[in-house]
């Protein structure tokens, strides 16, 4: 496309041909990290209701909430916590190596990348288990000592499941476009002109990380 | 600054060519066109159902469906007439079109985005229509809890197709305020800036801020309706008025985002038609502020009747008539701006005279459901009904009408048949009133909504009413005609037909593909009519 329309280039390492309606390579980065930072307040009211059917049904099942959250292993989403934190550090060390053009960039990303899979792999863990023992959303929670004792509690774990469920999502979404850029980075595509994916990416993941910071105390450890 | 009609022949419309250049456009002013057609021709199918609906309740029990066709009618009319057609119909169609030319930019801030968000709302319309080949819908366009939980009609795909709309209308509403942040044209500051831009802003803050609610609460419900998670559900502990609280935190602010719009066409159009400033233009933008502000603390006044306590109720009913001060601004400050005006009478100010007709009536209206004790009398009556087409009808198609008929030379190159745009306008404007004027007085008298079945007192009102859709329909169809006769034979509209002075209008008609040959620089505010000759 040589039109007006065709929108960006592309270029050679260190160069960046910034979009036809932009005055500046500045002007266009300051865009994107406002449409940004408005995708990110979107994504909060995405997350609200969950977070306020929390509370509403922690302050009307209290009882049951407690006896549900004690079913959950407080050790693994620690272990999470501290996975994710890592991968927000080297996501910080990422956009860092970005914007001085350095090389080390594809080693935060690919770092970054694998603390991500480490999650899912834990994540994975706690929902096999919590399937084993019948601990389900609504309808299908048959954990026999929960039903006699906490039979709200499987609202509990529809809102565990929905909460981690949605937050699962996000860091699948994220992994694959950490994957994206991490290519584009191995091609040499950024540099101290031209970074604006890498900074997209790093607020997008620290976003979700945070998400969890809060889920984590919500859901494992008030008890 | 002078025309630009020196490279007469090459247009946004006619370069670049085929039909790819139209599938993979990022050009606004196509992606506007996109949508436009698309919404139309929802507007079409949503407008059969209606007159359907209106046919079924010529007289009292069956007339010509069955009581369970009539609630799928009724429930495809609201939900695409909603979801479809009236919430992107002004900020996706029009706006997309307007919203740079008016900021002299040569784009939104992402066309790549822009594109996505067309393909994302045709892929939700498409899955929303869809449902029809799969035992349709019949829950109301409110989904409410526990019934569309249960029922047997496709109602986890009809709230997956508003689910997958809403990412669209999310991703507009971002687009349009990073637009009129970052590419206003040197000069525009934020007092030159024209309040129909102001309007699209507080639109999308909205757009921004309620739809993701809306999102994901639609997704809990199609959770519920296949895992039976229980958050809704009473037997397992759930509250299905949480439903409820959630679905009118969007859709109270979206009646907004189907107005705010509306209200911002007729701020063009009204200085433009009276050749005056409009009048309080700061108070203007704030008031549109004002009501999009207000729109998030007003939702409890859906639910007087829904066991919400009256504490609360007392509150969200006193809340909710404050929206009727910035709205009161606005409607005086219109009437300002006419008031010794040199008024044209032209089919964009008819429709704008319409606009103020009967936006009036629906907000005085609204006030009266707002006051708790007379809403538990008219809860879920014709009343209602009469109150929110009155806004969302009267109001954003009016606004809507007067927009594209104001644009319409911009947009085309052509000049529509002013005789028969006026003819048209009497039937759109007269069969509106009676179609719903005859709802108020059903409603008060205690005729319920969505009803199928009525008592047969009330079969004069329905008659009226059912008269006044036919005339609404020919006045559409009236409209549909002459407006596609001037593509074909109308005469050439020149850059500025209206003498307005809007950025908008100091490119050709229609506009080149890169908007503005020289990019422009703004030395005047918009509605400077006492001080510039247009
Ligand atoms: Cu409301």
């Amino acid at each position: 496309m040589s039109s007006p329309s065709s929108v960006d280039h592309h270029g050679k390492p260190g160069e960046h041909h910034f979009a036809h309606h932009f005055r500046s390579a500045l002007h266009e980065f300051v865009t994107c990290k406002q449409g940004m930072w408005l995708f990110l307040v979107q994504e909060v009211l995405f997350f609200s209701p969950l977070f306020v059917a929390y509370f509403m049904f922690r302050a009307q099942y209290a009882h049951d909430f407690h006896l549900g959250a004690l079913q959950l292993d407080w050790k693994m989403g620690a272990l999470n916590t501290i996975i994710l934190l890592c991968s927000s550090y080297t996501m910080a060390r990422a956009v860092t190596a970005s914007q001085r053009g350095e090389k080390s960039i594809v080693k935060y990303l690919a770092i970054t990348f694998l603390c991500a899979a480490g999650f899912l792999v834990v994540k994975y863990f706690e929902y096999t288990h919590k399937i084993h023992d019948g601990l389900l959303p609504g309808k299908f929670m048959t954990n026999p000592e929960l039903l006699a004792e906490a039979p709200k509690a499987a609202i509990f774990f529809s809102l565990y499941f929905c909460m981690t469920g949605l937050h699962g999502i996000h860091v699948i979404g994220g992994m694959g476009v950490i994957a994206w850029i991490m290519w584009r980075a191995h091609k040499g595509e950024f540099g101290p002109k031209y970074f604006t994916p890498v900074e997209m990416t790093g607020l997008y993941w620290h976003f979700v990380d945070l998400v969890w910071i809060f889920l984590f105390p919500m859901l494992y450890l008030v008890g | 600054m002078s025309s630009t009609t020196a490279v007469a022949g090459k247009n946004y419309l006619t370069d670049p060519k085929g039909i790819g250049s139209w599938i993979y456009t990022l050009d606004h002013k196509r992606i506007g066109l996109l949508y436009l057609v698309s919404v139309l021709f929802f507007f079409l199918v949503g407008g059969i159902f209606a007159l359907l609906v209106r046919l079924e309740l010529w007289s009292p029990g069956q007339t010509v469906m069955s009581a369970d066709t009539y609630n799928k009618a009724f429930t495809y009319h609201g939900t695409m007439m909603v979801f479809m057609v009236i919430i992107p119909m002004i900020p996706a169609a029009i706006g997309n079109f307007v919203l740079p030319l008016m900021l002299g930019a040569k784009d939104v801030a992402f066309p790549r985005l822009n594109l996505l968000s067309y393909y994302i709302f045709m892929a939700g319309a498409l899955l929303g229509v869809g449902t029809l080949f799969f035992k349709g819908v019949d829950t109301g366009w409110t989904f409410y809890t526990p019934y569309s939980t249960k029922t047997g009609s496709a109602a986890a795909m009809m709230v997956m197709a508003a689910f997958v709309m809403g990412f669209s209308s999310i991703l507009t509403g971002l687009n349009f305020i990073t637009t009129i942040h970052k590419l206003r044209a040197p000069g525009q500051g934020w007092t030159k800036l024209p309040l129909m831009c102001w309007a699209l802003y507080a639109t999308s803050l909205l757009q921004l801020l309620a739809t993701p609610v809306l999102a994901l609460t639609l997704c809990l419900m199609a959770m519920e309706r296949v895992f039976n998670i229980g958050i809704f559900d009473p037997a397992l502990g759930g509250d299905p008025v949480l439903f409820q609280h959630f679905f009118w935190f969007y859709s109270h602010p979206a009646v907004y985002i189907m107005v705010l719009p509306a209200m911002g066409v007729i701020n063009e159009v009204i200085p433009v038609f009276s050749q005056k400033p409009i009048f309080g233009y700061k108070a203007m933008a704030l008031a549109v502020f004002g009501i999009a502000a207000v729109a998030f603390i007003v939702w409890g006044h859906h639910m007087f009747t829904s066991g919400q306590s009256a504490t609360a109720g007392f509150i969200f009913s006193l809340i909710t008539m404050f929206v009727a001060i910035p709205t009161g601004i606005k409607m005086f400050s219109w009437l300002a701006t006419m008031y010794k005006g040199t008024l044209r009478f032209q089919a964009p100010m008819l429709y704008a005279y319409a606009f103020l007709f009967v936006f009036l009536i629906g907000g005085l209206t609204g006030v009266v459901l707002a006051t708790m004790a007379a809403d538990i009398h008219l809860h879920d009556t014709y009343f209602v009904v009469a109150h929110f087409h009155y806004v969302m009808v009267g109001g954003t198609l009016m606004g809507f009408m007067a927009g594209i008929h104001y644009w319409w030379p911009k947009m085309f190159g052509k000049m529509y048949s002013e005789g028969a745009a006026k003819l048209a306008w009497f039937f759109v404007f007269m069969g509106f009133n009676v179609t719903f004027f005859p709802q108020f007085i059903a409603g008060s008298q205690g005729m319920p909504r969505r009803y199928y079945d009525y008592v047969a007192e009330f079969t004069i009102w329905n008659q009226v009413s059912t008269v006044g859709s036919w005339m609404i329909g020919v006045g559409f169809v009236i409209s549909a005609i002459y407006l596609m006769a001037s593509l074909v034979g109308g005469r050439k509209a020149s850059d500025n037909p209206w003498q307005a002075l809007g950025l908008e209008w100091q490119t050709s008609s229609p506009p080149p593909t890169e908007n503005f040959l020289v990019d422009p620089v703004v030395t005047h505010g918009p509605y400077d009519y006492d001080k510039v000759a247009a």
